[in-house]
């Protein structure tokens, strides 16, 4: 079983250079010479592409306690409340931590991803990835941190995905209709409203104007 | 309903429209009975804003009754309300210290990323402002969906009528942000450029902060009477050299604290004008910010500069070394309108501050777009504007 192989982060090893500031990559980084680099800009922000894998990341604070945050998120099917091409997401057999992803593609059609949680740690990190099974090579992680004073939350997401090849054709990349980067932070952006106010900011004048706007995002 | 649209670069006109609904649990939906044409409308007028559709609905100055709330609204039926231009949440990093005018949740997501390019970070959700500002309808019109309610509008009482306390919404904090801004003390010489709504609210208000001293710069005769009558002293600009004047005025020392309330529409200030207009025709977005290099070099070394009013792209030739040789402060934003309201309102009904000598015309919403025209070209006599929806 895959998860059997707790060792196997394809991309975090390829992505060296982009996750350095990453615990999990750090140790990659080591071994490859690199801690010496004492810069402190996390690894998403590097000016450089990480070998075959795409790396989007952003970092948002939230003024909500650092748990709820995380409860919100751990339950996965609530994901789809701010993640716009994102139809729904629903627990994929028994396994805790195993998750079909329905993801929108342009043409209107729905993919699944079968996911599994790779790592957690309860309150900070929720890491998942694609199992071999899925058409859709992605991980992808986000931490919660406690914000300095009454700041609240600093929530980093970090997708790393398999720009389109071959044989999975409209992999991520071509997914959204967005680009990975922008969907990744309009995706956050949306989050940090519905955790702080409880809705999702819209100028739709009319609950019609609403329900076509939200079909157009997608 | 009936709304006032923006069609194109000075073209507006009133069209029949769905009327607004709840969307949020946090809405509420206003009868707009009051709503006021403001300056910085004529720049959406005169197409120097970018991100605008035609057919978005303008107007940011408005107040009104309320008719509908959504779940999560604390108002009531019936409230009379005004409503701040900005769209703030209440519960980000920025509401929170009070920075309402820089909430990061009322803009939505995929409207951030123009102001987010352009100034690196998003620029918060307002009413009837371009897309850029989240393409929320605006007020100039029979109804208006308020979202964050429960944060915005504040009540009035019923003894105060609506152009008492219209102008809460806008250009009395707005005013009273910049008097508040350039940090007044009792024995300080404040010169403001533009008698303008703002600029004459910010002589206003800074009069009421115990500055000794307040001159008034600008080139109409009915707005620099205006201006005297709330008491500051005038300089126009086009009979007297403005540095000159003020540097004499202020005993050879040079004000303490200047407030540019003019902003990118600058006209007549100086000679780089010329050049400047040039480049907004060609459109890459060099704003005309000649009261504002005027200000810096008019006031005293150590003073503070406030500006209120509205610059949206670059300008160059800015005097950057006399900001940093003369040391000087500079502060500006967008309106904290939230911040203000409530001590205002306050001093409205003691009756220590008065708005309505400002209004020049009246109109039903129907002739809005004739508003425009006259309040555009005929900027002396037209001063402000409040419509009348239903009137
Ligand atoms: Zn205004
Ligand atoms: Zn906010």
């Amino acid at each position: 079983m895959r998860h059997d192989h707790p060792a196997r982060w394809p991309w975090l090893a390829l992505a060296g250079v982009g996750l350095a500031a990453l615990p999990l990559a750090a140790a990659a980084a080591k071994r490859r010479g690199r801690e010496a680099d004492p810069d402190s800009a996390p690894g998403h922000t590097a000016r450089r592409s990480s070998g075959e894998y795409r790396v989007v990341g952003r970092s948002v604070t939230i003024a909500r306690p650092r748990a709820e945050l995380y409860a919100f998120w751990r339950e996965f099917p609530n994901l789809s409340q701010f993640m716009a091409n994102l139809e729904k997401v629903e627990p994929a057999g028994s396994e805790p931590g195993h998750h079909t992803w329905h993801i929108r593609t342009i043409a209107g059609q729905v993919r699944a991803v079968d996911t599994r949680i790779a790592r957690e740690v309860d309150g900070e990190l929720i890491a998942w990835r694609s199992t071999g099974d899925s058409e859709v090579d992605t991980e992808g992680r986000v931490t919660f941190a406690d914000a300095p004073g009454e700041r609240g939350t600093r929530v980093s997401l970090i997708i790393a995905y398999k720009p389109a090849a071959g044989a999975v054709g409209d992999a991520l990349a071509n997914l959204a209709r967005q680009s990975p980067e922008l969907q990744a932070r309009h995706d956050l952006k949306r989050f940090k409203m519905l955790m702080e106010t409880g809705e999702i900011a819209t100028a739709a004048r009319t609950r019609a104007e609403h329900q076509r706007e939200t079909e157009e995002a997608r | 309903m009936r709304a006032l649209t923006w069609q194109g670069t000075k073209k507006v006109s009133v069209e029949t429209v769905a009327d607004p609904e709840i969307v949020n649990p946090r809405d509420a939906i206003i009868r707009v009975t009051a709503t006021a044409i403001c300056g910085s409308d004529l720049h959406l007028y005169d197409g120097v804003i970018p991100s605008m559709q035609a057919g978005d609905i303008l107007g940011h100055e408005f107040m009104g009754e309320v008719v509908e709330t959504g779940s999560d609204s604390t108002l009531t039926k019936g409230q009379r309300v005004v409503v701040p231009f900005t769209i703030s949440c209440g519960g980000c990093f920025h509401c929170r210290i009070t920075q309402f005018s820089a909430c990061e949740n009322s803009n939505p997501s995929e409207k951030q990323d123009m102001s987010e390019q352009l100034y690196g970070h998003p620029m918060a959700g307002i009413f009837g402002y371009s897309h850029m500002t989240g393409g929320f309808a605006g007020g100039q019109a029979e109804y208006v969906r308020v979202p964050f309610s429960d944060v915005g509008p504040i009540a009035v009482p019923d003894h105060l009528d609506d152009e008492q306390v219209l102008f809460l919404s806008d250009i009395l904090p707005t005013g009273w942000m910049a008097a508040d801004n350039a940090g007044i003390g009792p024995d300080d010489t404040v010169a403001v450029w533009g008698c303008g709504p703002v600029g004459l609210f910010a002589v206003q208000s800074a009069l009421a902060m115990g500055a000794a001293q307040v001159i008034a710069i600008d080139h109409y005769p009915h707005r620099l009477e205006l201006a005297r009558q709330l008491g500051a002293e005038t300089v126009n600009f086009h009979t007297s050299d403005v540095r000159e004047a003020l540097m004499e005025m202020s005993g050879g020392i040079g004000v303490d604290a200047v407030i540019d309330a003019v902003g990118m529409e600058a006209h007549g200030f100086a000679i780089d004008n010329m050049l400047d207009i040039a480049k907004q025709t060609i459109g890459i977005g060099a704003d005309r910010a000649s009261a504002l290099k005027q200000a810096i070099l008019a006031v005293r070394p150590g003073g503070r500069v406030s500006v209120p009013g509205v610059y949206g792209g670059m300008t160059d030739k800015f005097p950057l070394g006399a900001l940093m040789e003369k040391g000087l402060q500079l502060r500006t934003g967008q309106t904290h309108v939230q911040r203000y309201m409530k001590d205002l309102l306050g001093m409205i009904e003691e009756g220590k501050l008065d708005t309505t000598f400002l209004i020049s015309h009246r109109l039903p919403l129907e002739q809005a777009a004739e508003g425009y025209r006259q309040f555009r070209n005929a900027q002396d006599s037209w001063t402000k504007v409040v419509l009348k929806p239903g009137g």
